[in-house]
């Protein structure tokens, strides 16, 4: 583009501002667009002045951003096993405890966090019953972490134990891990904070039956791709946050044969096979797991500005971005959609879980366009759910060619969130998640959609333009 | 009564509230109205008009803020003002199908060339960034820029080969379209570079009325020419126009730049390969260059640039025997007390060249537009003497539209002048062309046939002395325009200049 170009073309317009100029451009028969135009950062002159200060490095910041966003999408993810913690998380000691979401001290946990962790704690043989295992976590002696300081990731509470069974993905292209728990369906479960007997017994279960079955079966398989069945399961009404459906049952066909191989006894194969078959969600712990991998993939990138993740403890929402591990991090908001019959908005806890991985990665919320029959938690609006797709790419720097939604004429999905574009277009990532009941154990009390508060990116934002140099 | 209101989250641009609060205040007949965005400079504005209330503290710029005075109560007034409100930007979106909210959008999608920015100008600077960093040239029509935003942006377009025109850019042509308030000209050899817009419509008007023809009218916004910014922009676009197959002629206007600004362009005009024609108002240049003619008003800069593009011109610096007539038909009807002339502008440059032509042609003038201590109007609101007012002053346009697109502001200031007894000649200027209003003489006719039975009933002759500046190409057209306010005993004036001239005539002025 030059000026002499210019005056030999045709003049095509963008109109910023004025409507009034439209009808000249008209009457010219001049070619035009109008913009819906709104003050960026909703006006804010300090938000705005820090857009400004950084806007000497945009070269840079627009390179390291293109880069993140390729290694993301270049990663590949394999179940390679399945194994306790123990075993296979970094820095994980049998005092150890995992939570989803930015760092938190245990009394200030919300009750489904406490709940899950006393649980981890009498599974694990730590306590005996419920007021030990509290005096136990409030001793001093277990060592709470997020789960993200150890490349893992968990849905709801998200709590991992020494001994829990942890699914363990391996990305081929970047040579890194990630680690996930094992589903255990709905209902009365740990995630939610429930640890009744039920719940431990069936997490002794999935420790004795299901993780030696499967991880033989996954040997077997000389690993199962999981980014492979995300693809898929996008075209066949999953967004794989909360519509796990196609996806669980692609993963069952794919590690089916080799249960059946595995030298097991019959009790427990079927055993395991019905386990995965009788939980629709059993992938949510896969395609969790393969967007921390991926993500993960792009961290440490000098000048980046993408965020490689967002997380909830159920009390503060946190971001952390591509170029540093600093969380930053705001109250978390509650769910908006809808709630199970004899719940009210009331009975909710608020935002929680590591699952907004997946809307980081560009899935999750970001897909809804292409997972129509969920739509109702969005008030049943088809259009809406498309609106919600096409317009994450106002915020992201790329898109994710390999995850495609075919309503949309398969559009790629909108990946790599950008806090620039975030606070510039005054736009929050949009996330289709599950409301856990604010009292430990009561589980699942609807679904919904939820923003990230915005103040994690301007607090992001704020410290980046400090940094930066 | 008074009465106040916040719509959260709400953003109407600007334009569309001014425009829209005139008419909602005639429909539903208030004593008066504001509606603005809540930003901190808006507060202050509501509170000095005496219609802001203690809610307004915590509203944000994205906040609608309406403050009404009633002349009595109006059950659900909030409701009818959106309601009209919305109309009118619904009718607006109505007109374009696709929606496009950010300027990467639509330069994916339509490979669009240009942005043209009227947005606040404490948010134009990052939307003019946006635009070159996508490669887009700028038309920034937002004042309130910041200097260092328009070095910035200036520095950036220069290193990319893009035009930043302005801010405070209100006119361009560019490959024969109109851009904001021009007038519609025809196309030929004579390109133009202005730091000011009504003085590139008045050389375009000129030109086209003549027979001559535009290849592109740059502007480059008023402070171009600063010490600051150093003619950025008018030097690029200098070298822009000599690369320019379609230019033959260069004309360059500006009110008086920086000298250091000056001798940059001096220097840079030298060497050109295509004949130059400066006018940069009251600034002396002594220099003899070749190929450079030097003038000081922009009826002289038209006449040069269409006598080197090879068009015969009469001489509009003379009167002619016709107005000579006109004129002492006036004279003989004035009373003794009425010698004063009384410039209205609505068009800033227009008022400068005015009293660059009436100073030493008659005493102690004075406007607000003067830079010369002596001749500056401290109060532009208060008559005083031979005064010419631009009315598109900061004083007058707080929260109202120019009155190039709402002349209706300069109609109290006619009747005023009209009743003061040493007024003898209401000079006017009627702007027409792209961006102005749609019949600015039809809104002022009523006011000029007033404002003559006032003097009459005193048993005063005024006189009225207009300039139209625009074309009959131009929607308004300019010889109805101009029919109208002859019909009402006007004298019009074949440039502002010119004006100027018959205006000093009639009081006697040295010719």
């Amino acid at each position: 583009m030059s000026i002499s170009k210019l005056f030999s073309e045709t003049l095509k317009v963008v109109n910023v501002g004025s409507p009034s100029f439209k009808k000249d451009f008209e009457t010219q028969g001049l070619d035009y667009v109008h913009l819906e135009w709104k003050p960026p950062a909703s006006g804010d002159l300090k938000l705005l002045s820090l857009l400004n200060q950084i806007r000497p490095y945009s070269e840079q910041i627009e390179k390291a951003n293109e880069e993140v966003v390729s290694k993301i999408k270049a990663a590949e993810a394999k179940l390679v096993a399945v194994k306790q913690a123990k075993d296979v998380i970094p820095n994980m000691t049998s005092h150890t405890i995992l939570h989803s979401g930015p760092p938190i001290a245990f009394d200030n946990m919300v009750g489904p966090m406490q709940g899950a962790i006393i649980g981890a704690l009498m599974y694990e043989g730590l306590a005996k019953d419920e007021k030990e295992a509290t005096l136990l976590a409030k001793s001093g002696k277990i060592t709470f972490d997020s789960a993200h300081h150890h490349q893992a990731v968990g849905p709801m509470a998200g709590i991992i134990s020494a001994s829990m069974p942890v699914h363990v993905l391996y990305n081929e292209i970047h040579g890194n891990y990630s680690y996930c728990t094992i589903n255990e369906g709905l209902g009365k479960v740990l995630r939610y904070g429930a640890n009744s007997n039920e719940v431990l017994d069936r997490l002794k279960f999935m420790e004795t039956t299901v993780m030696p079955v499967l991880n033989e079966a996954v040997e077997l398989a000389k690993g199962i791709d999981i980014k492979s069945i995300i693809t898929q399961a996008l075209h066949m009404g999953d967004e794989c946050h909360n519509r796990n459906k196609a996806s669980s049952a692609l993963f069952l066909r794919e590690v089916a044969g080799y249960i059946v191989q595995t030298s097991f006894s019959d009790e427990m194969k079927s055993g395991t096979l019905n386990f995965i078959k009788n939980n629709e969600h059993y992938f949510l712990n896969l395609s969790m797991p393969y967007c921390k991998l991926a993500l993960d993939s792009a961290r440490h990138t000098p000048y980046s500005t993408v965020v490689v993740a967002m997380s909830r403890n159920g009390v503060d929402f946190g971001i952390q971005l591509a170029h540093s591990d600093k969380w930053f991090t705001a109250p978390a908001n509650y769910v908006k959609g809808l709630m199970f019959p004899g719940f009210t908005e009331d009975d909710a806890a608020p935002d929680i879980g590591d699952s907004a991985i997946t809307e980081t990665c560009g899935i999750g919320g970001f897909a809804m366009g292409g997972a129509p029959a969920i739509v109702q938690f969005v008030g049943g609006v088809v259009k809406q759910a498309y609106d919600y797709s096409k317009e994450m790419h106002e915020i992201t720097s790329g898109k994710h060619q390999v995850f495609t939604l075919p309503p949309l004429d398969f559009m790629p999905t909108a990946l790599g969130i950008d806090i620039l574009k975030v606070v510039e277009t005054n736009i929050l990532p949009i996330i289709n998640t599950g409301m856990a009941h604010k009292k430990a154990g009561v589980g699942q009390v609807g679904a919904g959609l939820v923003n990230p508060p915005m103040a994690c990116f301007e607090k992001a934002l704020e410290d980046y333009a400090k940094g930066v140099k | 009564m008074k009465d106040y209101e916040i719509v959260k989250n709400a953003y109407y641009d600007s334009v569309t509230l001014m425009s829209t609060t005139v008419s909602i205040k005639k429909a539903l007949n208030l004593k008066d109205l504001v509606m603005f965005m809540g930003t901190d400079m808006n507060k202050d504005m509501m509170e000095s008009v005496g219609l802001y209330d203690k809610k307004f503290d915590d509203a944000t710029p994205n906040d609608l803020l309406i403050g009404i005075e009633m002349h009595e109560t109006i059950d659900g007034w909030v409701d009818q003002v959106l309601d009209k409100l919305s109309n009118k930007t619904n009718q607006n979106q109505d007109q374009s199908q696709t929606v496009f909210k950010t300027i990467s959008q639509a330069k994916q999608a339509k490979d669009s060339n240009i942005a043209i920015i009227s947005v606040p100008g404490i948010y134009a600077a990052n939307e003019a960034y946006k635009a070159l960093e996508n490669n887009m040239h700028v038309m920034l029509f937002s004042d309130n820029v910041s200097v260092e935003d328009e070095i910035g942006l200036k520095d950036l377009a220069i290193k990319k080969d893009l035009l930043v025109m302005g801010p405070d850019c209100g006119t361009a042509i560019i490959n024969g379209m109109g851009l904001c308030f021009a007038n519609q000209v025809s196309k030929g050899h004579i390109g133009l570079v202005a730091a000011s817009g009504t003085g590139l419509q008045e050389v375009t008007v000129i030109i086209d009325r003549f027979g001559g023809g535009i290849s592109q009218a740059i502007g480059v916004g008023g402070r171009d020419l600063s010490e600051a910014v150093g003619g950025k922009m008018m030097l690029k676009s200098i070298d822009a126009l000599s690369e320019d197959d379609e230019t033959e002629v260069i004309v360059l206007i500006s009110k008086p730049p920086h000298k250091s600004v000056l001798d940059k362009i001096l220097t840079k005009i030298k060497d050109l390969n295509k004949p130059v024609v400066v006018c940069l108002l009251d600034a002396v240049v002594n220099e003899n260059i070749k190929d450079v003619h030097f003038v000081s008003t922009l009826t002289e800069a038209a006449q040069k640039a269409l006598e080197l593009g090879g068009f015969k011109t009469p001489d509009l610096m003379t009167i002619d025997k016709e107005t000579e007539t006109l004129i002492e038909k006036e004279q003989l009807l004035k009373v003794k007390s009425q010698d004063k002339i009384k410039g209205l502008f609505c068009g800033g440059t227009l008022t400068a060249e005015t009293l660059s032509v009436l100073r030493g042609k008659v005493h102690d003038i004075i406007s607000n537009v003067a830079k010369k201590k002596d001749e500056i109007m401290i109060n532009p609101m208060e008559s005083h003497g031979h005064n010419l007012v631009d009315l598109g002053d900061d004083v007058f346009t707080q929260g109202k539209p120019h009155p190039m697109i709402e002349p209706m502001i300069r109609l109290d200031r006619i009747i005023q002048e009209a009743k003061n007894p040493e007024t003898s000649v209401i000079l006017l200027d009627f702007e027409l062309g792209l961006g102005s209003h749609e019949d600015p003489v039809g809104v002022t006719i009523e006011t000029i046939e007033e404002a003559l039975a006032i003097a009459k009933k005193d048993n005063r002759h005024l006189s009225f002395v207009a300039y139209v500046c625009g074309t009959n190409k131009d929607a308004q057209n300019l010889e109805k325009s101009e029919a109208m306010l002859k019909e009402h005993g006007v004298i019009i004036a074949k440039t502002n200049a010119h004006a100027a001239l018959i205006a000093s005539k009639i009081v006697g002025g040295k010719l």
